[in-house]
């Protein structure tokens, strides 16, 4: 199947099979930021954003983001960068295979909330698992990130 | 799962007519469930084009089309406001944003799942399912449906009444689905209470809301009573998460927990 798909602002046509997912798609099209984790809707690391919303790649079949914008962290580098800064000064990463997914679920959620509460961020980042850090440094990061914003 | 055609429906006719062409073709919703399936489908019928996409209010009812996300669900502020925001916090518990985003009401109710945290809130409130072709029936009957023919859910209607309402998800870890999880609610001293992830299907403790609904005053002895029959009166049984006798003393103690809670 022939679909189009606005990937980081580009339209792009993909030739997919219909049981194809957005994961495999985007990886094929060497936008290698999205990682390959459980494959069962888990982990989160496969998170992309379609049409401003945090979405599993992983889930998603590619023929469902047909006419849709998609955003991986390649279209968020000006953002990703400025998260990054504030995870290295708190600790909050070391293999880093996690972050580019935990960088967009924090973009989703800017969109979403207005002025979210700790709650809010642990309650928006629980579908984004990381096996090295233990959060803490993580929702650190990310409060100085939202305070450089205000 | 494997899917040999894609259909994109424009109109629900074309969707059902679709459905019935081949025995495996059938209605993809998130495609989240599906994914984990070992199926293989004719061809995936997706409903995002026929026009199930939104979530509109009457005075009295409020209607929430199957290809809703139940992401949607939770962000809703009238649901959050109805009936203590039960129906919300169910669907809140449910994995990560980035998967409620995905899946659909159509696909959450379709699936009958036994540890759903939807069934068992929106059991605890009236809720009626619209199928194309069966039409409009309560949940309960939906769930008791053993039917053949191959139908496509519209939409469901959830009644705006004033109840106060409880639900509680007992989890191991943040992700998992329900050990058990139990719903209850009080609308003018009636009380329904339902319990779900028995392992099995939610339903309704009748014996335990006979004996309730008949009570002059609901006192803390009264609460207790009702959760030492509903723990009588339901099945519960062993699984991966749990055994059967922890799930049937969690169960006494979320109900009691909940009557007290809706009690005031
Ligand atoms: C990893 C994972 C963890 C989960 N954890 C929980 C949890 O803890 N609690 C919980 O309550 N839920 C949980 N769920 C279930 C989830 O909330 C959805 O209910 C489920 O994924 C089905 O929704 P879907 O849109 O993905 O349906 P799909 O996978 O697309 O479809 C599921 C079934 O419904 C049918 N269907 C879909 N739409 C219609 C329609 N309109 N009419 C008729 N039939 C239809 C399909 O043919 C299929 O048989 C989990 C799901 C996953 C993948
Ligand atoms: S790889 Fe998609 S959720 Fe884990
Ligand atoms: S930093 Fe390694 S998984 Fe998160």
């Amino acid at each position: 199947m022939r679909i189009n798909i606005e990937v980081n602002g580009n339209l792009k046509t993909y030739d997919v099979a219909p049981d194809d997912y957005l994961l495999d798609t985007l990886r094929a099209d060497n936008i290698f930021s999205i990682k390959r984790g459980c494959e069962t809707s888990s982990c989160g690391v496969c998170t992309v954003l379609m049409d401003g919303k945090a979405v599993q790649s992983c889930t998603i079949l590619s023929v469902k983001a047909e006419g849709h914008k998609i955003t991986t962290i390649e279209g968020h580098q000006k953002e990703a960068k400025k998260l990054s800064e504030h995870f290295g000064h708190q600790g909050a990463d070391q293999c880093g295979y996690c972050n580019s997914a935990l960088a967009l679920t924090v973009h989703a959620m800017k969109d979403e909330i207005k002025e979210p509460t700790n709650e809010d961020i642990k309650e928006y980042l629980v579908g984004n698992l990381c096996r090295c850090t233990g959060y803490e440094a993580q929702h650190r990061a990310i409060k100085l990130c939202l305070e450089d914003d205000e | 799962m494997e899917i040999v055609n894609y259909f994109k429906a424009k109109t629900i006719e074309e969707a059902y007519e679709k459905l019935q062409e081949d025995k495996a073709n059938l209605i993809i919703g998130g495609g989240a469930w599906l994914r984990l399936s070992s199926k293989t489908v004719e061809t995936a019928i997706d409903l995002e084009h026929v026009g199930l996409n939104q979530i509109k209010e009457t005075k009295d009812t409020i209607e929430i089309d199957a290809y809703v996300t139940l992401r949607e669900v939770e962000k809703n502020e009238t649901l959050k406001n109805l009936f203590s925001g039960i129906v919300s916090k169910g669907v809140n518990g449910i994995m990560g944003v980035a998967l409620r985003n995905l899946v659909t009401v159509g696909g959450s109710i379709a699936g009958k799942y036994s540890f759903s945290d939807f069934i068992t809130p929106l059991l605890a409130v009236n809720t009626e399912v619209v199928m194309y072709k069966a039409g409009k029936m309560p949940l309960e009957d939906f769930l008791k449906l053993r039917s053949r023919e191959k139908d496509i859910i519209l939409k469901i209607i959830i009644k705006k009444e004033e109840m106060l309402g409880y639900y509680y998800k007992m989890k191991k870890t943040g992700l998992d689905f329900a050990v058990v999880n139990v719903g209850i609610t009080n609308q003018d001293g009636h009380y329904k209470i339902i319990v779900g992830a028995r392992p099995s299907l939610a339903t309704f403790a009748v014996k335990a809301m006979e004996f309730i609904n008949n009570q002059k005053e609901v006192t803390e002895k009264v609460m207790e009573e009702t959760a030492k029959i509903a723990g009588e009166e339901l099945k519960f049984g062993t699984n991966s998460k749990a055994g059967k006798e922890y799930r049937t003393e969690l169960a006494k103690v979320y109900i009691r927990r909940g009557l007290k809670e809706v009690t005031k």
